[in-house]
């Protein structure tokens, strides 16, 4: 398999606090990869220094061989790395098929001052946006303003909407936190038929149950730096993992399981 | 019941075209059936101030970026008329064909204007925009020569009898201020409308889906700009003469906001509505030295929008279209949720209201 997203000794530091501290990660092309660790470890750094939002201090960030390090968010999202955010951000007062308009125009190619002001302009995406809206489930919702959807809800609409750009790799920052249990079973499958499509994801998640049902591979992040790697099974039972972020609870699930 | 819907759309289609014909209908006949200048006057300045609240309400409403210099285009669109048709000698009624080179003026002084305020957001855009108009104001009192100081200068004069001289100054209004109107609109359905709303709502997170957020905001700042310095050299025309004070006055910016506010920030037609209440009550309080003239006027805008800020926060239009819809669903949620994965929060989460206000982060 091929690496299509990799990170390559991240350091970002806010004033006197190292966020990331040679952070090097590593994402192959049509895998759902899962990013742990406790809270402060740099895994929200680390998308925003993937996705253009921050610069890091040191390190570089490679989509497939194109280094993309300090590209402007834009940029990474018309090549094809799309997220969406721990705290949705979705764009209240427009209707919800507005958001997903707003997101579709991004892989158009310039056309001129005019084009700008024709309302076809938008039109053939918007069969597009419909579909992907009915994909996840809030098609019903089209005409409403963003603002008036639950929070599970807005969750769908960013990845709708991420979506609708028809990105390589998806980044989902907590995409099951603060989501009721069906809707959490509503994403998982989403993403896992998205995945089975050739969608590539790396997601931040708090959830265990959800990140190792969903993840092939799991990178834990202590301190700004990788503390293990590697497939479910084994990260369960990494005894540094354990010390430093999973608790006991896992532990005991981890020896509950049948050999 | 989507046969329902359908024939209520209709019916709502239908009253809103009716209405919109009554409403031309009305705006055409208004100097035929009212021909006392005293009155057509106040049409005339009822149109002026609808032009230019909804020129405001294309860039600051869309975009969240609430621009106090509008007076700025108002003033040098003014000043523009006078000092060509002074340069150039020209006079009658050749003068109006001066009016697209007026909008040219306005655009190219936005340009620069909208690279240097449009980097920063919020309330320091809107000091900045304070800023420019402060700058503005003094510079037509100091270049004399090129703008007559602070005894301003004087359109040429028109030859027009007196009874009739308001009615082509009210049609040449409502042009501008129909034509508005129609960019508004536009602009509102169209793509570049789209993302200024984006914008409005969460500039970087725009600018992350691929939003060129600086030149349309830019862009909706010119065409902001170049319709508000037309409507400033036909009302410079109309009134024959402009003054830095009257050119650039400060009043100016806050009427046209109070508009847009009493009317509906963010709506076409709220900015139509707050125009046409503030305007001629303004002009009427004005001639009413009985009531104090100009300084109650003052008092009373002020307290307006008090009145605004207290009880319609959202303005006429949103906070009506909102009893109405209440009132046509009687309690029951005006969307049904077509999905069953809502968490119960979908309820609770209320209606637009609950949406913060503000744009840019």
């Amino acid at each position: 398999m091929t690496v299509l997203l990799r990170t390559d000794g991240i350091k970002k530091a806010y004033g006197g606090v190292q966020a990331l501290n040679g952070a090097t990660i590593s994402v192959e092309e049509g895998t759902v990869a899962g990013l742990i660790g406790p809270n402060g470890s740099g895994k929200t750094t680390l998308f925003n220094v993937i996705t253009g939002y921050e610069r890091p201090d040191e390190g570089q960030v490679y989509f497939g061989d194109k280094p993309i390090t300090n590209h402007a968010p834009d940029k990474v999202f018309a090549a094809g790395i799309g997220r969406t955010f721990q705290l949705t951000r979705i764009f209240p007062r427009l209707t919800v098929i507005e958001n997903m308009l707003i997101a579709a125009q991004a892989k158009d190619r310039p056309r001129g001052v005019l084009s700008w002001f024709g309302k076809d302009a938008w039109t053939h995406h918007r069969k597009h946006a419909m579909d992907l809206l009915e994909f996840v489930g809030i098609e019903g919702h089209a005409n409403v303003l963003s603002g008036s959807l639950s929070y599970g809800q807005r969750k769908l609409l960013e990845m709708a909407y991420v979506l609708v750009a028809d990105p390589q790799v998806i980044l989902l920052d907590e995409p099951a936190g603060g989501v009721n249990p069906t809707l959490i079973n509503h994403i998982s499958d989403r993403i896992r038929q998205l995945n089975s499509q050739g969608k590539t994801f790396l997601i931040v998640e708090h959830n265990m149950e959800f990140v190792m049902g969903l993840c092939g591979n799991i990178t834990v992040l202590e301190s700004g730096a990788v503390a293990a790697s590697g497939p479910p099974d084994i990260i369960r039972t990494d005894k540094r993992v354990l010390d430093a972020y999973l608790g006991a609870d896992l532990e005991e699930d981890a020896n509950d399981q049948p050999e | 019941m989507s046969e329902q819907l359908n024939e209520s759309s209709r019916l709502d289609q239908a009253l809103k075209g009716g209405g919109l014909l009554a409403l031309i209908v009305i705006a055409i006949a208004f100097p035929q059936v009212f021909t006392n200048p005293a009155v057509t006057n106040y049409g005339v300045f009822a149109m002026i101030y609808v032009a230019v609240v909804s020129a405001w309400n294309i860039f600051s409403g869309n975009s969240g970026y609430i621009s106090l210099g509008q007076a700025v285009f108002y003033g040098s669109g003014a000043y523009a008329m006078g000092i060509a048709a002074r340069d150039w000698h020209m006079t009658g009624t050749t003068v109006f064909a001066l009016l697209p080179l007026c909008g040219a003026v306005g655009a190219a002084i936005a340009v620069p204007l909208g690279l240097v305020a449009l980097r920063v957001r919020r309330h320091t855009f809107i000091v900045i925009t304070i800023a420019f108009f402060f700058i503005f104001q003094l510079m037509a009192f100091n270049l004399q020569s090129f703008t007559g100081g602070s005894s301003g200068l004087a359109s040429p004069f028109l030859t027009w009898p007196a009874a009739t001289y308001n009615t082509p100054f009210y049609y040449i209004a409502l042009a501008y201020a129909a034509g508005t109107i129609a960019i508004a609109w536009l602009i509102r359905r169209s793509r570049f409308g789209l993302q200024l709303r984006a914008i409005r709502d969460d500039e970087d997170r725009a600018r992350g889906l691929g939003v060129k957020a600086m030149r349309v905001k830019l862009s909706a700042f010119v065409i902001s700009g170049a319709i508000t310095a037309m409507v400033g050299a036909v009302w410079f025309f109309y009134i024959n003469q402009v003054e830095p004070q009257t050119g650039f006055d400060p009043l100016f910016d806050l009427t046209i906001v109070l508009m847009a506010f009493l009317g509906g920030y963010g709506s076409i037609g709220g900015a139509v509505l707050g125009a046409l209440i503030i305007e001629p009550l303004t002009l009427w309080l004005n001639s009413q030295p009985q009531l104090g003239g100009g300084s109650l006027n003052e008092i009373l805008l002020g307290a307006v929008f008090l009145i605004v800020v207290l009880f319609v926060p959202r303005g006429i239009i949103p906070t009506g279209s909102e009893w109405i819809t209440k009132l046509r669903t009687r309690g029951r949620p005006a969307v049904i949720p077509a999905t069953t994965m809502g968490t119960p929060a979908a309820a609770e989460s209320g209606t637009a209201t609950s949406v913060t206000s503000g744009g840019a982060r």
